[in-house]
């Protein structure tokens, strides 16, 4: 799960650039640039929040090797 | 005392007789049984019954005997006592008087449990710095447990209810008898190997202190902490305290309570971020009003320095002014002086060298021109 920014950091840094951008002490250039990092945050976490999808697995040992299988509920 | 050839004892020289057999036959004597209706009075001395599916023996363990014995005594615990039997003649009876315990089945158990804890605490095993956050929207979930377990079901069905879409990987192990300490903490380092979740609860529903006991395993707590992956213990009930428990990142006092930890209502996530987009939407208007008002700073500035420079200019403008006026050729002949050029050319006279009798000049005074001839020259 590495490879994904996870939930919990993507929240933290949308609100630092929140925090940043009302602090006001950033050239106008910069404000821009940030605002738009937030609204594109904003966009992704809202995305994430849709998109996962339930799943429930069971790890199983074949071979010595483990795979996962749908848990039957 | 005899009568009738009968030999009758009083109560209290029976008692006395019962008193020097027993205490002499039973003087250092170890015996085991059930603790059952144990006191601890406030004096620090021990009074408990020990029992067996025939017997009961009263038994009393003075404070000075009773200081050493770390493990907490309780009801239904099996113990060995090491003792003496004493008389007492007052009421006819006899009771254990113990010097040394030590704890049999639940009670040894209790008395591994006291001592692991010790020395996993000395070892750092618990220390509140290495205990990592728990993600609160995890990508995935992983669970050790039995995966027919009541845990298990309680936990998909928390899940469900706090945010209908999750992953969870199950990673299935025995949780009770012989074998189960290993299959979980093996459980624990398959997950660390794959890398393929987020957080890990571990755990299983309530039952007796000998069903939980694997989760006071040393085995599992190495487990838990060698895992880098941050780790759940949910064990049993409230009122149950495993190892797994200190060693964890995060105690759930249940299963159930795991599962609602691990997983952010849906509902409070979605609050959060309408609250940081009403937030966001703010700022582009607060950056324009602070350009606006810093461009209003800078018009302010600029006027002003136009306005310096306009009176600046007026100042130098009035000196070449001035200065124009006192060149003025006019201004000169106002003063009496005159002009004369020589015609037809209309230079200016200033050398007579370059005149001759009978030029024609052309004189300008303040008011008029004369025309005139030369007559004669002079100086030079």
């Amino acid at each position: 799960m590495a490879k994904e920014m996870k939930f919990e950091e993507m929240m933290k840094k949308l609100e630092d650039v929140v925090g940043d951008l009302e602090s006001g002490e950033m050239p106008l250039e910069e404000s821009l640039k940030k605002y738009e990092d937030g609204v594109k945050l904003l966009k992704l976490c809202r995305k994430r929040l849709d998109e996962t999808k339930r799943k429930v697995e069971l790890l199983v040992k074949k071979g010595g090797k483990l795979t996962s299988e749908k848990f039957e509920e | 005392m005899v009568k009738d050839g009968k030999y009758i004892y009083k109560v209290s020289e029976l008692t006395s007789s019962i008193k020097v057999i027993l205490e002499d036959s039973f003087s250092n004597v170890w015996v085991e049984g059930e603790i059952s209706n144990f006191k601890s009075h406030t004096s620090g001395h021990f009074y408990f019954t020990l029992k067996d599916d025939r017997s009961e023996l009263k038994v009393t363990f003075f404070k000075r005997y009773n200081e050493n014995i770390k493990f907490e005594i309780k009801d239904g615990m099996y113990a060995v006592c090491f003792g003496k039997v004493s008389v007492y003649e007052k009421r006819g009876q006899y009771q254990f008087n113990a010097t040394r315990m030590e704890a049999k089945g639940i009670g040894a158990l209790q008395l591994a449990f006291e001592q692991l804890k010790e020395k996993l605490f000395k070892e750092g095993l618990f220390d509140e710095s290495r205990k990592r956050p728990i993600p609160t929207l995890p990508g995935s979930i992983g669970i050790v447990t039995s995966p027919t377990g009541a845990a298990i079901r309680d936990m998909l069905h928390v899940l469900g209810k706090r945010f209908s879409n999750f992953h969870v990987i199950i990673n299935p192990a025995k949780v009770q008898g012989e074998g189960a300490g290993e299959e979980i903490a093996s459980a624990i380092q398959d997950f660390n190997v794959l890398n393929n979740v987020d957080v890990i609860i571990v755990g299983r529903g309530g039952g007796s202190l000998e069903d939980l006991w694997a989760f006071n395993e040393e085995i599992v707590a190495r487990a838990i902490f060698n895992s880098k992956i941050p780790v759940i213990s949910a064990v049993g009930h409230e009122i149950d305290w495993m190892i797994s428990d200190f060693v964890a990142d995060l105690r759930a006092p249940t299963p159930s309570v795991a599962a609602e930890r691990v997983i952010a209502k849906k509902s409070e996530l979605i609050d959060r971020l309408d609250n940081i987009e009403e937030k966001l939407k703010a700022i582009p208007s607060e950056i324009v009003m602070e350009y606006e008002q810093r461009l209003d700073d800078i018009e302010e500035g600029l006027l002003l320095r136009f306005k310096h420079y306009i009176q600046l200019k007026e100042g130098s403008f009035k000196l070449v002014f001035e200065k124009l006026e006192i060149l003025s050729p006019l201004a000169i002949l106002g003063r009496g002086y005159s002009i004369s050029f020589k015609l037809p050319e209309m230079s200016i006279v200033k050398d007579v060298k370059k005149l001759k009798s009978g030029d024609l000049l052309e004189t300008r005074v303040s008011k008029g021109i004369v025309k005139s001839r030369v007559e004669e020259i002079s100086g030079g």
